[in-house]
């Protein structure tokens, strides 16, 4: 039989998603052992028992000066600048994006632009944005906004564009106008679009977060990351990562239960 | 004064005609068919008539008035797919056609409850009110067009456009939405303009049947001339004219 008809049963498909995890764990352990057996002192691999240690320290036990818990209030900072970076992503590129989509007007003034500064890198303007807006959250925000929202733009846009042109009419049959188009045709029908393009954005604005908070913050999960990095605190760093996966994992996994629950007219159509 | 006047009626794309000298008079309550080879620009008529394009030159007026120059609630159109919202239920797309009017494009409190009396009894009508609240998505394509037509009846226009409506079901629902249609034509006496690429539909269900056609062709350049109406049929009486005419003049009676 061909490669592509051999189809693993459900046991075996649980396993073979298992895996890579398995044996990251696994290689992970024997180089940490080797390592450690070789020089007890060593930082560089702490063994699994060690980060499991520091993770429970650092998930409840308050920084000594401050009688604060650290990793909670780095977790509160990112979280705060990241769902405030993406919402007010996610606001602009429905308006700019309908306004884009609809408007022959619109697209003519923006369509060019948007294309041109989707293609300046986000991360070469940090030094601009930290020069104009400070070190505060300001910077890291807007850092987060222009490094996705012209791709949500230029995705909704075009989302709206194809739209059937017979609804368009329609819609104008029924006495619609452009106001009313845009709010009860052409809106409803992104927003699942914008959902998905908010999961998929979510990796670019975890990366401008971090390279923001690592360049210049007193707080936040990215910070937190490059500061014990000069102490080669290998098992406070590799708590942080996992900590951050776990929340994008999270973040990802409720947007797509959102999306589900509120768009039921789309799963017809799948 | 006819209903609805097409006056020496172009259209052309860059340099290419697709129409030319398009005259036609049409009474109030009068069912249209277009038919002709495919491209020869019936569509185009449709939206010239739907005003979603204006001609090139001419004019098409609805009792004596102005060219339209977009879309409004004096014509309905229908689609042969994509005529209704996916993202409405059944019901909330009847219900679009009385409220997209309205600003924010929603019916409040009294005229929100009228418009769903409305909206279920035109569903009993179109025969879809044991599936008013699914989406449209989950209906059959025979399904789909009564709610589309549904939805247009529903918003009161002039005219109805038709743009091959049943041109993607299959033979029997199509005989069932001829049925559908004439009923629903009786009750409303609708002025309707159906393109259709189906003779035997076209002559069945209209009073007129108007053949588009190119009457000048150059070999080497296709597109130097546009097509026209060359034949109008009058379709009454089962396609065969004066059949009434002793009923119009009886002094030409015999006897
Ligand atoms: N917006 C447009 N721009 C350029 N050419 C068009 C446009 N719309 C239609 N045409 C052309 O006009 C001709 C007539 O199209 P149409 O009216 O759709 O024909 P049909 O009689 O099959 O409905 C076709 O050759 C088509 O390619
Ligand atoms: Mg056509």
């Amino acid at each position: 039989m061909r490669l592509i008809n051999h189809i693993p049963g459900r046991p075996a498909a649980l396993l073979l998603a298992a895996l890579p995890f398995i044996m990251i764990f696994v290689a992970y352990s024997i180089a940490s052992d080797i390592r450690l057996t070789a020089n007890p002192q060593d930082k560089l691999l702490p063994a699994p028992t060690t980060i499991v240690e520091t993770a429970e320290r650092l998930f409840t036990v308050p920084d000594k000066r401050s009688k604060e818990i650290l990793l909670w209030n780095d977790t509160f900072a990112s979280l705060a600048r990241l769902l405030g970076g993406v919402t007010i992503s996610a606001m602009l590129s429905l308006a700019l994006g309908l306004a884009i989509g609809l408007l022959p007007y619109a697209r003519s003034l923006f369509s060019g632009f948007i294309a041109v500064l989707s293609m300046v890198p986000p991360l070469a303007l940090l030094p601009i944005l930290f020069i104009v807006f400070g070190l505060g959250e300001v910077s890291k925000v807007v850092l987060i906004v222009i490094g996705i929202t012209p791709f949500m733009t230029r995705d909704l846009a075009q989302r709206v564009m194809e739209i059937p042109k017979e609804q368009i009419v329609k819609a104008q049959t029924l006495g619609a106008s452009s106001w009313v188009i845009a709010l009860r045709v052409a809106l409803p029908q992104i927003l699942p679009r914008l959902i998905s393009n908010v999961r998929l954005s979510l990796g670019s604005a975890w990366l401008f977060l971090i390279a923001a908070e690592a360049v210049a913050s007193n707080v936040g999960l990215g910070y937190r990351i490059f500061l014990v990095r000069r102490y080669l605190a290998m098992d406070v760093i590799l708590t942080y990562v996992i900590w951050i996966t776990v929340l994008a994992f999270v973040i990802d996994w409720l947007l797509k239960s959102l999306s589900r629950r509120a768009f039921p007219w789309m799963e017809a159509n799948l | 004064m006819s209903f609805v006047s097409v006056t020496n009626v172009w259209q052309r794309y860059g340099n290419r005609s697709i129409l030319e000298r398009v005259n036609v008079a049409v009474d109030e309550a009068e069912f249209i068919s277009i038919v002709g080879a495919s491209g020869c620009g019936k569509s185009t008529f449709l939206r010239m008539l739907l005003a979603e394009e204006r001609p090139h030159k001419g004019d098409i007026s609805i009792e004596g008035g102005e060219t339209a120059v977009e879309p409004n609630r004096e014509r309905g159109v229908v689609f042969q797919k994509y005529s209704v919202f996916p993202h409405l239920t059944v019901r909330e797309n009847l219900i679009a056609a009385e409220s997209f009017d309205k600003p924010f494009g929603r019916l409040r409190g009294t005229a929100r409850k009228q418009a769903e009396q409305r909206a279920d009894t035109m569903l009993e009508r179109i025969g879809l009110n044991h599936v008013a609240q699914q989406y449209p998505a989950s209906l059959s394509g025979g399904m789909q067009q009564r709610l589309a037509i549904g939805q247009a009846m529903t918003a009161k226009p002039r005219i109805l456009l038709l743009d091959e409506p049943f041109g993607a079901l299959d033979p029997g629902t199509r005989l069932q939405m001829h049925d559908f249609l004439l009923e629903l034509r009786d009750e409303t006496n609708m002025t309707v303009f159906m393109v259709t690429h189906d003779l035997d539909e076209a002559f069945k269900l209209g009073d007129r049947v108007l053949v588009f056609d190119k009457p000048r062709w150059d070999p080497q350049d296709p597109g130097l001339f546009g097509a026209t109406i060359t034949y109008d049929f009058d379709a009454r009486n089962k396609g065969m004219p004066f059949q009434d005419i002793l009923d119009q003049y009886p002094s030409l009676s015999l006897g």
